[in-house]
């Protein structure tokens, strides 16, 4: 099958920090160089993409990536925020240049790398599809001959002669979209748009992709951090780790790899002298626990867990609350709770060592992976410490209530045991 | 579709499937030639320059309710403070000229040379947010504001034209001179003077933006050293060379020695002028080619 992108040795590096007055005696120390035939001494110290790593002030963002696609391909790109792909992306829009390498196109590119790009407030409907169109690299020609189809798409017919910034966010969101679902380019580069507009009308949009993939033969890479979206609609995926592709196949194997490296240090982290927390606080562990106090044990829906946040107060803090956000592997939000119902609420919470315990329930949750963040806030005031989490599967499936299905698990986010009572009426 | 059977091994950068390189498309890499002006993507982008333009006109006068005549409200406002001020209160000589035509000259065309710069200046910080999500050819956005100013200019040159008649049919010691003839080639000059200009700015300021401070005060300044509220005959002879090494000069004394008769047709400076503009626009173009690649990582 034919090539139509091949991306070979491609690299890019970003300085760090701000462009200030110190930058300008590296551009002369550069220039000096590249004036005597030497290379660039900047590019030899800059460090591969590892956002936990700091220090120096250059950085590859992304580094020696090889890749090839086929023609009607579609390929997912996933990895880690800051692993590299939407600067792969930005690369391949041409938006800017790799620093090394070269990436060869066959056939015309139009990149997604946000819907409505150029989108002019005070422009009606109708303006604005031809503009963001050409902007996107249509003719004139070609708007008119879509203009019914991607207004039929967008929904929007009855305001299309009114200004978009009269449009609701939703209505915005679908107009943009509708015209880059009808771009006629061989290859179309997605990211993350569809983080936007609500599920009915991003299950169109895939599925209109779908489509344009299967029907003219057109290659499309995209790039989501919801993982069922690229399950659904990429066969192939590539994971972006560290500035790299490290692997590259069928998108079953490649997510679970993502999935694992994500989850290394399971369900207990402890804080030694790696400390998280700042003058206020500071975190010492997250646990999740079955009911015999295990770290370790294999979980199933009929587990009750609890789990236990540990952190030292070094100031006193009045209406302090800890808040868990019980999420699956994918990111879909299933549970927030807090310890605002607890005892030591509206008093100060004084100096010293706490834990904050909160339980779930057995018969709760469903045969998945999930992953808790921790959240110190002061409600309506100020955020403390966010941004740390646990990971944990439940790999039974005590009680399936929809009996044997051919499924692995039922689906849904939670699968709580509900009351069903029957009567003939 | 030829076959749907997938790929087994996609990561494959073997050099012995390595394809001609005539069979690609497109070459995306950091190299850049030292000018290079993409004629056929202009060519092939050439709707999205005038939705640009468009776009430019009408989001101007959306909710105002004297819409496009504010083009026409502005250089008349102008012209008649400058006769208020320069022409009854400081008396500065119009070289016989009805106030109002003299200033209007000036100012038509200093407006549609200003504007050029100024807009074209902001190039790339002002459309950092699209430059930053898709690719086209970035020399689009540039070539929109002159287009678009030309426009402007047309409708103010319009304007001048009835103030011509009307004072022509009112008996003003004014007339036509063949140097009319040159017009085109003044707003060719303008034109390129004011995208050249604009081009060098913009990319210089991507990185650093100290050169936007003195923009404003440069125009303002150069405005003064242009023939706009005093003609060129009221200046001493010995800085003329002053006044004639702004390229601008020539351009308002050709126009006005063509459209009102006054002053004298200079060739050689006009040729000056020319000859700068093209120089301008010439490195205009090296700088912005070897900006537009990377400059999202610096803007």
């Amino acid at each position: 099958m034919a090539r139509t992108i091949q991306i070979e040795n491609v690299s890019k590096m970003y300085r760090i920090g701000q462009i200030g007055t110190g930058t300008i005696s590296h551009d002369l120390n550069r220039w000096w160089c590249k004036l005597r035939g030497k290379p660039d001494p900047y590019q030899r110290i800059g460090k591969v993409n590892d956002r936990e790593n700091s220090g120096g002030d250059y950085v590859w963002a992304l580094k020696d990536v090889n890749l090839n696609i086929e023609q009607g391909q579609i390929l997912g790109i996933i990895g880690r925020n800051g692993a590299g792909k939407s600067t792969l992306l930005k690369l391949l829009s041409r938006v800017t240049a790799p620093t090394t390498g070269d990436i060869r196109v066959k056939g015309r590119l139009a990149s997604l790398l946000e819907v409505g790009t150029g989108f002019h407030p005070e422009l009606t409907g109708r303006e604005n599809i031809f503009l963001n169109g050409a902007i996107l690299g249509m003719t004139r020609v070609e708007i008119r001959r879509q203009f019914d189809a991607i207004v039929d798409f967008s929904g929007c017919g009855k305001y299309i002669d009114t200004p978009v910034k009269r449009y609701s966010s939703g209505m915005y969101v679908r107009l943009a979209f509708a015209v880059a679902a009808h771009l006629e380019s061989e290859i179309l580069v997605v990211d993350e748009v569809l983080a936007v507009g609500d599920a009915d009308f991003q299950s169109r949009c895939l599925g209109k992709m779908e489509d344009v993939s299967r029907t003219d033969g057109r290659t499309i890479l995209f790039v989501s951090h919801n993982m069922g979206a690229v399950k659904k609609l990429c066969p192939h995926s590539a994971l972006v780790q560290h500035g790299q592709v490290t692997l590259c196949g069928d998108t079953t194997n490649v997510i679970n790899a993502y999935l694992r490296g994500k989850s290394e240090n399971v369900r207990r982290r402890v804080w030694g002298d790696n400390k998280a927390g700042n003058d206020e606080m500071e975190l010492h562990e997250i646990s999740v626990c079955d009911q015999n106090g295990s770290f370790t044990s294999a979980l199933a829906t009929d587990t009750p867990l609890k789990v236990h946040i540990r952190y030292t107060l070094k100031k006193p803090v009045y209406n302090l609350r800890v808040v868990i956000l019980l999420m699956t592997s994918d990111g879909t939000e299933v549970i927030s709770s807090s310890d605002l119902m607890s005892d030591v609420n509206n008093q100060p919470r004084r100096t010293g060592e706490y834990i904050s315990t909160c339980s779930i329930p057995a018969f709760l949750l469903n045969k998945l992976n999930y992953t808790i963040g921790v959240e110190f806030e002061v409600p309506g005031e100020r955020s403390i410490l966010s941004g740390n989490t646990v990971n944990f599967e439940v790999s039974e499936l005590t009680i399936n209530q929809l009996g044997t299905t051919n499924a692995p698990a039922p689906s849904g986010t939670v699968h709580p045991l509900l009351d069903w009572e029957v009567k003939a009426a | 579709m030829a076959s749907i059977n997938p790929p087994t091994n996609i990561v494959i950068p073997e050099s012995d499937l390595r394809e001609n390189k005539s069979d690609w498309d497109l070459v995306i890499n950091a190299q850049h030639n030292l000018l290079h002006i993409p004629f056929s993507e202009i060519w092939r982008y050439r709707d999205l320059l005038l939705l640009l333009v468009r776009r430019d006109f009408v989001a101007i006068y959306k909710q105002t309710i004297l819409g496009p005549l504010w083009f026409l409200i502005q250089p008349i406002l102008t012209a008649v403070v400058f006769t208020i001020i320069f022409g009854n209160i400081a008396k500065i000589s119009t070289d016989g000229l009805p106030h109002i035509l003299f200033y209007m000259s000036g100012i038509t065309c200093w407006n549609y040379f200003a504007e050029c710069l100024t807009k074209t200046s902001e190039t790339f910080t002002a459309n950092a947010s699209i430059f930053g999500k898709v690719y086209f050819p970035r020399i689009i956005m540039p070539l929109s504001i002159v287009v678009s100013g030309l426009l402007k200019f047309a409708i103010q040159f319009l304007l001048f034209g009835c103030f011509i008649v009307w004072f022509f049919a009112t008996g003003a010691s004014i007339h036509l001179t063949p140097a009319i003839f040159l017009f085109p080639l003044l707003v060719l000059i303008m034109g390129m003077l004011g995208l050249g200009l604009g081009m060098i700015i913009s990319s210089l300021t991507t990185k650093y933006r100290d050169l936007r401070f003195l923009l404003q005060f440069g125009i303002q300044l150069m405005m003064y050293a242009t023939p706009i509220i005093y003609p060129v005959s009221s200046v001493p002879e010995k800085y003329h060379w002053l006044i004639f090494s702004n390229p601008m000069t020539a351009i308002v004394e050709t126009f006005r020695y063509g459209f009102l008769g006054s002053g004298a047709l200079n060739i050689t400076t006009l040729i000056y002028s020319g000859v700068v503009s093209i120089f301008i626009l010439a490195i205009g173009a090296i700088i912005f080619n070897r900006i537009e690649k990377t400059f999202m990582d610096t803007v």
